[in-house]
């Protein structure tokens, strides 16, 4: 709780400026350059995305004007029915969905426990797990990757969902353990000894006393794993051969691929279908903005 | 630490003392028991088994033959393994240092209270959204020759087209431009360093008549260095793996005649690593260039670890309430 507070704190002075620094009547120099300047900033940061959804909705022709057409005239959203309508896309999204429900799960549920058990209880050789924990955060996933691989291939996990699901049921993540640790730690502990008397057991306290207090920090688990399995590229591309299988990802990068080869590329039809992975996360963003502040602070901070 | 306090209570009655602690400890192996097993099954054994496969040449059809240390030898003579040393490097060089002094210079900018900064943070935090796979997916068609919005502003002011992703000599430099529009998490991180720091020591600073470099150089920069070097570690474990980009918008290329060899200007570690892995099925040699890359960042991050002593300043007297 301690966590949400200071957090709001922070948020609260960043959003109302101390009085006795705004000058009334006189512009300061210095804020002006800096507004400019961010001004300018801005404008570079967004026109990758104006330019990709500008060009999603014209015409070939339109795409070779000289100068260039900013905004389409007349525009064409039926770019997004053939690049959707070209490869199975609705295979892609089921995927992509299927396998974000299914991380989604197995890190909430396995990090909460894995975190409370080291925030809570105490148990010989604790510190020394807490250390592999750690340790496993900075480790470069590229060392297990071919023996992983060949892991998948005896359980015949290969060319299906499963490589990409099942192992964020173990754990959950070195670094979410470590965030919701650090969370459950400042709920005070009372909470969970007064459930223990009235007969709850460790998993009821754990999810109906810990998980409903440490919601924020919870929420930002969950939308950052979103983002990361949402964006997810090279464990698709290993462990997915089928094209009835691919994610978002890998269909999209499959068309770019295509449309690259051949004698012109039909920008319009690529900047449609890359618009579709891009707008979920904008989107979540958009709704949940507090909650991500949270996550990557909680994160960055206590470290 | 009502825990601690309440323990001497317990223990008076040792036998049920050691019977509640022996519950305890059981629950907490139960509850962690899926993270031992995950780190066992997918971190450790597979850890240990790229270090052993490593030295051997195996085509995942046949069983692996014991080679030594052949796989390590072949690797020193290998054009290709060189060449994505040599990328990966000049990428870090030129990505590392760029992406964490434009982060914080914003991070700076934004941290003063002028209209908007909610705005703004908002702004340069949305490309942190997407990444490396959706990051290329848009700027491929930004870096396009023809149509590209670079090349359009070029000739809009005159100046003549890059080929930004054909030119061997742009092609790097063009993905460590578009790692510096991702760099909003950076900023997130330093914006909260730079909340953290006391106003007092501003306020003594200036009444000791430092200007605003003074300010910077005396307060501001050694109160933020234990962030500075968060960011560091956290973009040292990425920079050397980088793969989607590379393998989405130019897959090694554009090609550079160097000596009597052609090799990808854009040719990344990762990029080498996974084509022998998962293109010539060469595992043993893939599993001994994991080794090598794995033993890299280790050290480097190491010494990054070491080195902090020297220039990270931690408050001595900050004892985190655990």
């Amino acid at each position: 709780m301690a966590n949400t507070q200071t957090l709001d704190r922070a948020e609260v002075v960043a959003l109302a400026p101390p009085r006795e620094r705004r000058r009334v009547g006189r512009l300061n120099l210095g804020d002006v350059a800096v507004f400019l300047v961010l001004c300018l900033g801005s404008v570079a940061v967004l026109l990758p995305f104006f330019w990709q959804v500008s060009t999603s909705l014209k015409s070939d022709s339109q795409v070779n004007l000289i100068p260039p057409m900013w905004i389409p005239h007349p525009m064409h959203p039926d770019n997004y029915i053939t690049a959707f309508s070209e490869l199975p896309f609705n295979y892609f999204f089921r995927n992509t969905i299927l396998i974000e429900m299914g991380v989604l799960a197995g890190t909430l549920i396995s990090s909460t426990m894995v975190a409370y058990a080291f925030a809570r209880l105490n148990a010989p050789f604790k510190n020394t797990l807490f250390i592999i924990v750690l340790s496993t955060m900075m480790l470069p996933g590229v060392i297990t990757l071919v023996p992983s691989y060949f892991i998948f291939v005896k359980l015949h996990w290969v060319d299906t969902l499963l490589p990409l699901i099942v192992p964020a049921w173990f754990g959950g993540g070195a670094f979410n353990i470590f965030l919701l640790r650090q969370f459950f730690q400042n709920i005070p502990a009372e909470l969970g000894d007064a459930a223990a008397i009235d007969g709850a057991g460790t998993l009821r306290t754990i999810f109906f006393i810990y998980v409903p207090l440490a919601k924020p920090a919870i929420a930002a688990v969950a939308i950052m794993t979103f983002i990361g399995v949402w964006h997810d590229f090279m464990g698709p591309l290993i462990y997915l051969n089928s094209e009835h299988n691919f994610t978002l990802a890998l269909g999209i990068n499959e068309f770019i691929q295509e449309n690259q080869t051949g004698a012109m590329t039909h920008w319009p039809l690529v900047m449609a279908a890359s618009t579709a992975i891009i707008l979920p996360p904008l989107l979540v963003f958009l709704f949940f903005q507090r909650y991500f502040v949270e996550g990557v602070l909680l994160g960055g901070t206590k470290g | 630490m009502a825990r601690t306090e309440a323990l001497p209570l317990v223990r008076r009655t040792r036998a049920r003392a050691t019977k509640r602690e022996r519950r305890e400890a059981l629950t907490f192996y139960l509850l962690v028991s899926p993270f031992i097993v995950g780190f066992l099954v997918f971190t450790f054994v597979p850890m240990a088994g790229s270090i052993l496969l490593s030295f051997t040449s195996w085509d995942f059809i046949h069983k692996p033959i014991w080679v030594g240390l052949q796989n390590y030898q072949n690797l020193m003579s290998d054009q290709d393994f060189i060449q994505g040393i040599k990328v990966t490097l000049s990428y870090a060089v030129m990505a590392l240092p760029t992406g964490l002094i434009v982060s914080l210079v914003l991070a700076l900018l934004m941290n003063r209270d002028i209209p908007g900064v909610n705005v703004f943070r908002a702004i340069y935090y949305m490309p942190s959204l997407l990444a490396g796979f959706s990051v290329a997916a848009l700027w491929i068609f930004v870096f396009d020759n023809q149509h590209g919005i670079l090349n359009n502003l070029l000739a809009t002011i005159g100046l003549p087209r890059v080929g930004w992703l054909t030119d061997p000599n742009w092609a790097l430099k063009s993905f460590v431009l578009m790692g510096l529009w991702g760099i909003g998490n950076t900023i997130l991180i330093y914006l909260a360093g730079l909340k953290g720091i006391p106003q007092q020591l501003y306020e003594a600073a200036s009444i000791d008549g430092a200007g605003w470099w003074a300010r910077l150089r005396h307060v501001t920069l050694p109160m933020l260095s234990p962030t500075i070097f968060f960011n560091l570690i956290t973009g040292l474990i990425g920079v050397f793996q980088y793969f989607d980009q590379s393998y989405v918008m130019t897959n090694g290329g554009p090609p550079i005649i160097q000596g009597d060899q052609i090799v990808g200007s854009t040719r990344f570690y990762m990029l080498k690593l996974y084509n022998d892995a998962f293109r010539s099925r060469e595992f043993g040699y893939a599993a001994s260039e994991a080794v090598l890359l794995f033993i890299f960042i280790l050290l480097i991050t190491l010494f990054v670890i070491r080195s902090s002593a020297l220039w990270v300043y931690y408050e001595g007297n900050v004892v985190k309430g655990k």
